[in-house]
């Protein structure tokens, strides 16, 4: 076992007669970034407040490095958590916010003033260190919050929706500065998301939660590829469900292709078509009123177009067609 | 054309401090008021001894009050904001503080005396007890009975403001001090207090004007033994001497607008209002 192992087994929360998370065990790659993903109300962020410790844990352990850390305060497990509105302390200067925990550990003013200096270099912030938290953008917000976290030199970063209050072109260049900063300092993150662009953005490995259970659990290319159940594959999206004789398939709608309905693997019936730049997506309703989408390159759509009402066939590979088991 | 608030307000509110201010100026014999300009009734009060004590007097309740009002008040709200944890318990628990304000001032006030006094209830306690053999004396009509009654009528004045600011700290603040390993101790000091200090300054305004504002306290608690201020005025308005009573009404208004423009020096409280 790595020295830097994060595990957890069968991890219960219960609150009252609800159960947010149903024993749950996964083991964290070390050094990797993790995404938890789900719908709201999954257990994910009860998942990640238990291992930060700002949640009681009902049953199982939560192990780091080797030691049960299910019990110990937040500060004392070696995780530092990251919240969603960034929680920074409105009365206190940017470099006094970065310097907070080493107050609290008594460190002298100079000292940690110096310590929190290199932090915030670290997140370009330096020129801003005697502002207060109100007076800077969220983007800037979210780098002291990323400084303050870090200067506890964590094992393990937990991030709580980090960039759900960004607008969305900050928020890409956000997450691609996160994943930077988690391969230079080497530790593991572990990053509570409901939007699965971004999880496959950042991710090494996915867990996607459903019902305060993992759904699926593994590198981000294998759970968008193959996705074991029904909700794995809408949830991620860009997937077909169909159900066939034989079970339910998830078919990945770009690997759909439209032939002569004599030809294709399912005959169907173009209800609508729209174009998106470099897709066209098109979607046809097959035998059983299922609905079928199909993403096809623009130059092939255009080169033989199809009308809602087009008789079609659809076609896809059998190595395409994945079986869900549920 | 004045709107009518303003009208309301000038006639409600400028135009009585106006008059006082003019009627502090006449001139005033054992039997006469006379409009005049004149200093005598400042003359007079800044030349007496007796001003300088019961000021001193003053801000000595309203500083004893206060210190009393505070810890009791910031507990309660503490407790209120952050043990309690619904919502329909605060409000309940809140409301409940807010009982006594049912009632008029004075009853409250004079409900003490039968608590305090030399056979009251307090020392017929104690003595069944045997804690004590003779009742105490200084319980009622005194000093202690003064602060006490103050301390009683005032302290929601402070529970309001603050449980108020402490409601808007934002819940995860704590969480992330209690992430970055402060204790209690340390988050109630470098979080709560300091994102508390606008709710802090609000209710020691209240106190403090309402506390140096008073007279009726002090003069049923005390027995009539002790004075302060607004005792002054209200013997000199027994007296008739309208003319001294303004002058010293209008020296009391100026050292509570000084208070408060020292203690907003040190908090900004625009974000609260």
């Amino acid at each position: 076992m790595s020295k830097q192992d994060l595990e957890l087994v069968s991890v219960t929360k219960q609150y009252g007669a609800t159960v947010a998370v149903d024993a749950i065990s996964y083991r964290f790659k070390p050094d990797s970034y993790t995404c938890l993903l789900g719908p709201s109300g999954c257990g994910k962020s009860s998942t990640l407040r238990m291992i930060a410790g700002h949640e009681t844990v009902s049953d199982g352990s939560i192990l780091l490095a080797g030691r049960d850390i299910s019990h110990l305060p937040p500060a004392k497990r070696g995780t530092a958590m990251m919240f969603q509105n960034y929680a920074l302390f409105p009365h206190l200067s940017v470099l006094d916010n970065v310097a907070f925990s080493l107050k609290m550990k008594g460190t002298e003013t100079a000292k940690r003033h110096a310590q929190a200096r290199e932090m915030l270099d670290l997140v370009d912030l330096t020129n801003l260190a005697d502002r207060l938290p109100d007076q800077l953008s969220g983007g800037q917000q979210q780098r002291v919050a990323l400084a303050r976290a870090l200067i506890t030199r964590p094992q393990v970063l937990l991030l709580d929706e980090p960039l759900s209050a960004l607008d969305p072109f900050l928020r890409v260049r956000m997450r691609a500065e996160l994943r930077k900063l988690q391969k230079e300092l080497g530790i593991s993150f572990i990053h509570v998301t409901h939007g699965q662009d971004e999880a496959l953005a950042l991710a090494d490995d996915i867990i996607v939660m459903n019902n305060a259970v993992i759904e699926q659990a593994g590198p981000a290319r294998d759970v968008f590829n193959t996705p074991q159940t029904r909700f794995v594959a809408q949830f991620m999206g860009g997937h077909n469900v169909i159900a066939l004789p034989t079970g339910h398939f998830a078919v990945r709608a770009d690997a759909v292709s439209v032939t002569e309905p004599a030809k294709g693997s399912v005959a169907g019936n173009v209800t609508a078509v729209e174009y998106q730049g470099t897709h066209v997506s098109l979607s046809a309703r097959i035998t059983g009123d299922q609905e079928v989408l199909a993403l096809i390159p623009d130059a092939t759509f255009f080169a033989n177009p199809h009308h809602p009402g087009d008789q079609i066939g659809l076609h896809w590979d059998a190595n395409d067609q994945h079986k869900l088991t549920a | 054309m004045v709107s009518p608030l303003v009208a309301v307000l000038l006639i409600f509110l400028v135009l009585p401090i106006v008059l006082i201010v003019i009627v502090s100026f006449w001139r005033a014999t054992e039997f006469s008021i006379i409009p005049a300009f004149e200093f005598d009734n400042y003359a007079f009060l800044f030349g007496s001894p007796v001003t300088y004590t019961v000021f001193l007097n003053t801000f000595k309740y309203a500083l004893i009050t206060w210190a009393f009002t505070l810890l009791i008040g910031f507990t309660v709200a503490y407790y209120l904001a952050f043990h309690i944890r619904s919502l329909t318990w605060q409000i309940a628990l809140f409301l409940l503080c807010t009982i006594p304000f049912w009632t008029s001032n004075i009853i409250r006030m004079i409900s003490w005396i039968p608590f305090l006094g030399r056979n009251g209830i307090a020392n017929a306690t104690l003595i069944s007890w045997g804690v004590i053999d003779e009742p105490i004396e200084w319980l009622l009509f005194s000093d202690f009975a003064v602060i006490l009654a103050f301390v009683h009528l005032y302290t929601l004045f402070m529970v309001v403001p603050i449980f108020n600011t402490m409601m808007r700290i934002d819940k995860s603040l704590i969480e992330a001090a209690r992430d970055a390993g402060a204790n209690g101790a340390q988050i109630l000091w470098n979080v709560i207090i300091p994102l508390t200090k606008p709710g802090i300054m609000i209710g020691t305004i209240f106190v403090v004007t309402l506390v140096m504002g008073d007279f009726i306290t002090v003069r049923f608690m005390s027995g009539s033994q002790s004075a302060n201020v607004g005792r002054l005025i209200s013997n000199e308005i027994a007296l008739l001497q309208y003319p001294s009573a303004s002058a010293t009404a209008i020296v009391l208004l100026v050292t509570v607008l000084i208070t408060i423009g020292i203690l907003l020096r040190f908090v900004d409280i625009r974000k609260e209002l």
